[in-house]
């Protein structure tokens, strides 16, 4: 029963159940238990598999204390195996040199570094060191030119890791 | 094929006899370089191999069990460690013995084939979990699975099957990654070696397009080996050494080793590849811009004038801007004098008309080039019709108590006439970018008077044959293809000479 070949082309037929599967269980398990900073409103989690929206509250003793952000995140048909496309929204986007102010978010993760074993819960918690970490309020250098020239899907984009620490 | 080959290496040693050096290895010539010029030419031979897919494979594993018989190793961590020297084997030994072999497995990105004792401490409790009532949780489907479907490398990472076939699915078919698939762990940069991949994958399209991505990898990275660049074709051709060599695979297609472009002698990959870029891009678009349109002095859009006088009124309609075509001051100051502008002679105008000058005779020259080697090109691409007539006229003249072996001539005339223009159009290359000196202007003597040859010869292979001029048009073609021929040597002689003396300067 559990030969690789028998257990492959099961999986083929059925990649989608498995993703809901996956999906369900992770949003279970965020709902229970979120990450700190991260608000999940139980409501709006139901309504879709493909989309999730969460807000993100600025962390104690940061730049971002008192101010919260929403994240939204998409999942394509072959997600956990393709990264998510994950972008703010609204009008709150944090002034960040990762963040562009149309909420396109420049994180290895995303895109190039992405693994299948990474979650949405690892993606918020990257996302909320990123704001911690950070020691001053300014939008990335290229900032006008990318909002005027990118793509709306943020995965498109061939992203450049300037650096790892911020 | 045998005998094919042969024929093969007659042509290129007739090609290239003339031929010093490739672009990179100048000392290799030199070293090979005897004084005697016929000498020269037995020991300027250039052997190649045509290989097939399979032949690559073979030659693959053979190049890994080289290495195998002194490292002994397990066959992927080889290739991946040959892959990570670009399949230097010597340098791959260097750095083995040299110093640190766990390094090099680091910086390879391979698990390391010695590290199976020092087990990590997560793996170890996975392990002892494993012997109990056995079942994981996978972390990408978030199953809780029996241990016997779990997999995993060196690293300790395991995931189910299921997972494992997808991501590796995913990586090969929709990211066209084969040589460099790393374990699906976050951040864990070991590669998965082919065994797994073979395994773990179910489908067998996808493990074809696997073993074609290693294989293509192999071949990328071997400086000695190069695809076919023709269509369709799978054949790889493999060399002693680099050079700018034509070499003809299986399959009919003549190309430079070096640069893979169709065989482009006297001109050198460089500036060949610098020319078709040029071809390529839109430089000479903006170019008969700037030679045959004016901006409008206000609102900048670009204006072609096709007739009329000079009073221009700017059709953009919220411009609608007055002025003069030739001096681009305003129109007013002009007042009636309508086809004289009195204002010609200003500086500011003039110079726009001198830059309006240069850019024009830029586009003239490089439109006066780009047409030969145009012309030349579609020629040759015309060839295959030559050979169909030219079968049909030695059939012909079969029929008129000629043997078979007196028409041959026909075959080679056309031959040398396919090798002439070939010559002739890369010339055009080559011309384009040299800078007027004595030798240039030899250069071009020399081109012209090919030229002028291979429209003869080309003009007599048109002629009808009759019975009663077929020996005289013998004579006559015989006679202009050896001419052809000889002319052909003398021209590349002369620039492989300038580019050994360094006559050539370039254009920048």
């Amino acid at each position: 029963m559990y030969s690789p070949r028998s257990e492959a082309s099961l999986a083929q037929s059925c990649t989608l159940q498995r993703q809901e599967k996956r999906l369900q269980k992770e949003l279970v398990a965020l709902i229970k238990e979120p990450p700190p900073g991260v608000v999940i409103d139980g409501e709006s989690v139901g309504q879709s598999l493909d989309l999730l929206v969460l807000s993100i509250n600025g962390a104690q003793g940061t730049i971002y204390e008192g101010e919260q952000f929403q994240l939204q995140f998409r999942f394509g048909p072959k997600y956990p195996f393709d990264s998510p496309e994950v972008v703010f929204i609204g009008t709150e986007i944090p002034v960040h040199p990762h963040v562009y102010s149309n909420g396109h978010i420049c994180l290895s993760i995303l895109t190039d570094d992405w693994s299948p074993a990474l979650s949405i819960f690892s993606v918020c918690v990257s996302i909320i060191s990123m704001l911690s970490s950070c020691k001053e309020k300014k939008r990335p250098p290229d900032d006008s030119m990318y909002v005027k020239t990118c793509s709306k899907n943020p995965k498109k984009t061939k992203w450049w890791y300037h650096d790892e620490e911020v | 094929m045998d005998s094919d080959e042969d024929i093969m290496y007659d042509d290129d040693y007739d090609d290239s006899g003339n031929e010093s050096s490739g672009d990179d290895d100048v000392e290799f010539a030199m070293v090979e370089e005897p004084n005697n010029p016929k000498e020269r030419q037995e020991l300027d031979e250039y052997p190649y191999e045509v290989l097939t897919t399979e032949q690559i494979l073979q030659h693959m594993n053979e190049c890994m069990k080289e290495v195998n018989i002194v490292v002994e190793m397990p066959s992927t961590v080889i290739r991946m460690l040959l892959n990570h020297f670009r399949w230097d084997k010597e340098k791959l030994m260097e750095r083995y013995y040299d110093g640190d072999p766990e390094k090099l497995f680091t910086e390879a990105h391979v698990a390391s084939p010695f590290a199976k004792m020092a087990v990590p401490a997560k793996i170890a409790k996975k392990e002892h979990r494993r012997t109990g009532p056995s079942v994981e949780e996978c972390e990408i489907c978030l199953s809780t699975l029996p241990s016997s479907v779990m997999s995993g490398l060196e690293c300790g990472h395991r995931f189910c099957v299921s997972c494992w076939a997808e991501y590796l699915t995913t990586k090969i078919m929709s990211e066209g990654i084969g040589q460099t698939i790393s374990c699906a762990a976050h951040n864990c940069e070991i590669l998965i070696d082919d065994a797994t991949v073979m395994k773990l994958v179910p489908d067998a399209k996808v493990r074809l397009k696997y073993q074609h991505l290693i294989t293509n990898s192999f071949v990328e990275c071997n400086r000695l080996l190069r695809w076919c660049p023709s269509p369709d074709c799978s054949s790889v051709i493999r060399v002693q050494h680099v050079e700018s060599r034509p070499v003809t695979c299986r399959c009919g297609h003549t190309f430079c080793f070096a640069c893979g472009n169709n065989w482009h002698e006297p001109v050198r990959c460089t500036l060949l590849r610098k020319w078709i870029k040029k071809c390529d891009d839109d430089s000479e678009t903006s170019n008969w811009i700037a030679a045959n349109t004016k901006e409008c002095p206000k609102c900048k859009a670009t204006i072609e004038k096709d007739g009329g006088c000079n009073h221009m009124v700017c059709k953009n309609s919220h411009c609608k801007t007055e002025f003069c075509w030739v001096c681009l001051g305003p129109w007013e100051p002009h007042g009636t004098s309508w086809y004289n502008c009195n204002r010609y002679d200003e500086d500011e105008a003039r110079a726009a008309r001198d830059a309006q000058e240069r850019s024009r005779a830029a586009l003239q020259r490089y439109l006066f080039y780009c047409n030969r080697y145009m012309n030349h090109m579609q020629s040759l691409r015309l060839e295959h019709k030559h050979y169909a007539t030219v079968k049909e006229k030695m059939e012909e003249m079969q029929q008129h108590n000629m043997s078979w072996i007196e028409v041959q001539f026909l075959k080679k005339a056309v031959d040398i006439l396919c090798q002439c223009r070939q010559t002739l159009m890369y010339t055009y290359v080559f011309a384009y970018y040299l800078k007027k000196n004595n030798q240039s202007v030899i250069f071009e003597d020399n081109q012209r008077d090919l030229e002028t040859a291979t429209e003869k010869l080309s003009e007599y292979l048109e002629r009808d044959i009759t019975q009663e001029n077929l020996v005289d048009i013998k004579q006559k073609v015989q006679d202009k293809y050896r001419y052809c021929d000889s002319r052909r040597r003398v021209l590349a002689e002369h620039v492989y000479e300038g580019y050994d003396k360094e006559w050539w300067e370039y254009n920048d």
